[in-house]
């Protein structure tokens, strides 16, 4: 009876009992690896990188819709903030009073948060895979009201979550006088928001050297090219001329993204009451050949061999 | 069913044809893109008029101001985003810049709605309805299908005052057809009955239509109103059809407060006041799934309706808002 049903499986799905060889299966299923925060070397902070990437890939490709290319792109940028020791928090314990946060101002790059928070350790892996369906605790842009540890407010509306983060600084360091940091990430054409602007006039008014912005630069957005859709460069000059100090980094690079970090971690040091920014350069869907660089990789997903591909690709990273 | 169903398709395709015919129809027609031109179909018009398209970035109450100083040079302008953009996140703009000004702004309002889907609740607009309805000045439509979404475009291009379309992202049954009446301040009834009125507008129309099928087995004859134009509101209709069904049920993928079922209540309120149920999203935030889950999650099916139907029906019966008297009043004109 058994051998008849696993005949008839393999009629009726001759592809999957055929030819998907175990090693690709396996790529394809969450594991259960986890990396600790702490400093450490280019090497550690690659490889936890590329477990993020993995799992974007494995998360989207389940979910059947969502954004590949912005998550792919700042994966080194979130292995060395959550795995480089820059972030102070408690995977077990993720609403401990003392954490520094994170707010992703950018909600549509979820994915990678999610996947960052994951292989910290705040939630099984194995519910990256129900990203965007039904339910989810990994809506397709932040939900607080879905409790999901690590997700500190919802997101999604571009322009909002540097202003959030900037008023979570002020009360940190403003109100309470604690050492508590705040990280903010968002995308470039995210800049054009006006109110991206406006969080970063007040950010250096109220000298938060707690504050440290990150900005995704790959130069791309839905419609295409920054300077087709509409011209935010000089971005460096701006952050500049809002009063932060402004770090470029290659956004690919663990070193150099680390050394964008230090340099914040020096102004709260020193109480300089300067706000960093970090410029990252980065290449939207960097990792995976076929996304790279690529706009057209903003909101879609891989599809299924398209996501083996990638797997393979960067199992060879 | 004398209405027929003719397919599948996106309403925001509606919208973006409507665009192209107006752009062939007046050289003053400028559209205006927030960078998601391919998913609101802005795009039609870019590739078709590049000199007419203007990008504006993610930046959308600049765009809602830039629009409104095309319109006081004499030009008709469009800004498209979705909804939750281009309705709320520039809502001071739209208040002053467009409304109070009266400027000739035409704004196109996509992903409306749980049906969105796996985006989630962020992008779900659910309360812009009630937001464009409270504004002077403003006309405010929301289309039952594609061809009428095409219809609602053209007729508010074509129209002297600020103006607001609203659309989806997923695609919704098909049912008006070329010939189907169409008139800004107009609702249509699509099936008379006097037993009780279905009120419905964008999606929830087809619906609607669904729910009137069900209840014909049981003998109960529901008079189906499409009301595309939340604003101006159709008040003959809507009066007309309190006094003959004293039973109304409205639905609309929207809050249940302050949309079409707002529009409905302060109608009748004044007018001839009936019991009526509202189908909607009751006072929640969406979520993520596929929009067929999300809708039935949500309580936005033809069940709903259906059953609200019969509550609204033994509420009249029971006389328990003393509206049963209501069948029996001569009818003031
Ligand atoms: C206020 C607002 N307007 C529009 C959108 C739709 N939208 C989502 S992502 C995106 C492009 C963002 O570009 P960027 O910040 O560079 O991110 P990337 O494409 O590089 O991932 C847009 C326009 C939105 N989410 N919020
Ligand atoms: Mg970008």
């Amino acid at each position: 009876m058994l051998q008849f049903v696993s005949l008839l499986v393999r009629t009726l799905f001759p592809q999957r009992s055929t030819h998907m060889d175990t090693a690709t299966k396996q790529s394809l299923d969450f594991n259960t690896t986890t990396f600790p925060n702490q400093r450490t070397d280019a090497q550690a902070l690659k490889a936890a990188a590329n477990e993020i990437r993995r799992d974007i890939i494995r998360s989207l490709v389940r979910a059947g819709s969502g954004h590949s290319g912005g998550p792919l792109g700042s994966a080194d940028v979130f292995a060395a903030l959550y795995f480089g020791g820059v972030m102070r928090y408690r995977p077990e314990d993720m609403h401990w009073s003392g954490r520094d946060r994170f707010v992703l101002s950018a909600g549509h790059m979820a994915p990678v948060m999610y996947a960052a928070l994951a292989n910290a350790g705040c939630f099984p892996k194995e519910e990256l895979g129900t990203l965007r369906k039904f339910n989810t605790r990994l809506q397709g842009h932040p939900g607080r009201d879905m409790h999901l540890p690590g997700v500190e407010t919802s997101s999604g509306s571009l322009g909002q979550g540097i202003s959030i983060a900037v008023g979570m600084a002020m009360a940190d360091k403003l109100v309470d006088h604690s050492d508590r940091r705040v990280f903010t990430l968002t995308g470039d054409g995210e800049l054009q928001e006006g109110s991206v602007w406006e969080a970063a006039m007040s950010a250096s008014h109220f000298k938060l050297d707690n504050f440290c912005w990150i900005i995704d630069n790959n130069d791309c957005q839905i419609d295409g090219r920054l300077p087709e859709v509409m011209n935010v460069y000089p971005i460096v000059d701006k952050c500049v001329a809002f009063g932060f100090d402004t770090v470029v980094v290659d956004g690919h690079d663990p070193d150099d993204i680390m050394r964008g970090f230090d340099v914040f971690l020096t102004n709260q040091a020193n109480g300089t009451g300067k706000p960093t920014a970090i410029v990252a350069k980065t290449y939207m869907g960097h990792g995976v050949s076929f996304m790279n660089d690529k706009f057209e990789w903003h909101g879609k997903p891989p599809s299924h061999d398209q996501a083996v591909a990638a797997l393979e690709e960067l199992a060879k990273m | 069913m004398a209405h027929e169903l003719l397919g599948q398709k996106p309403t925001r395709f509606g919208f973006g044809e409507g665009l192209v015919t107006l752009g062939e129809r007046h050289s003053n027609v400028i559209v205006l893109g927030g960078d998601i031109t391919g998913s609101v179909l802005t795009s039609m018009f870019k590739e078709k008029f590049p000199d007419r398209f203007f990008s504006i970035g993610i930046a959308e109450q600049n765009a809602t101001t830039i629009a409104a100083g095309l319109a006081l040079s004499g030009k008709i302008p469009f800004f498209a985003s979705y909804g939750a953009f281009c309705a709320l996140r520039n809502a001071d703009q739209l208040r002053i810049s467009v409304a109070y000004n009266e400027a000739n702004v035409k704004i196109g309002g996509g992903h409306a709605g749980i049906s969105v889907g796996p985006d989630g609740a962020t992008h779900q607009v659910l309360e812009e309805v009630a937001f464009l309805r409270t504004l002077p000045n403003m006309t405010m439509l929301v289309p039952a299908d594609f061809e009428e979404a095409r219809k609602a475009t053209i007729a508010m291009g074509e129209m002297h005052g600020p103006a607001y379309i609203r659309f989806g992202r997923s695609p919704v049954p098909m049912f008006t057809t070329e010939s189907s009446p169409f008139e800004i301040g107009k609702a249509q009834v699509l099936t008379d009955g006097t037993d009780v009125a279905l009120i419905a507008c964008g999606a929830m129309v087809w619906e609607s239509l669904l729910a009137a099928q069900e209840l014909a087995k049981k003998g109960i004859h529901a008079r189906v109103i499409n009301s595309p134009s939340i604003k101006p509101f159709d008040f003959a209709t809507v009066t007309q059809a309190a006094r003959d069904c004293g039973a109304i049920v409205t639905a609309e993928e929207h809050q249940v407060h302050g949309g079409l079922g707002g529009a409905v209540a302060e109608c009748t309120a004044k007018n001839a006041p009936v019991p009526i149920e509202f189908v909607g999203v009751k006072d929640s935030f969406g979520g993520s799934g596929e929009p067929e889950e999300l809708m039935v999650k949500f309580g936005l099916t033809w069940r709903e309706i259906y059953a609200s139907a019969l509550v609204a029906m033994d509420r009249r019966d029971r006389g328990s808002s003393g509206v049963r008297a209501i069948k029996d009043v001569p009818q003031a004109q």
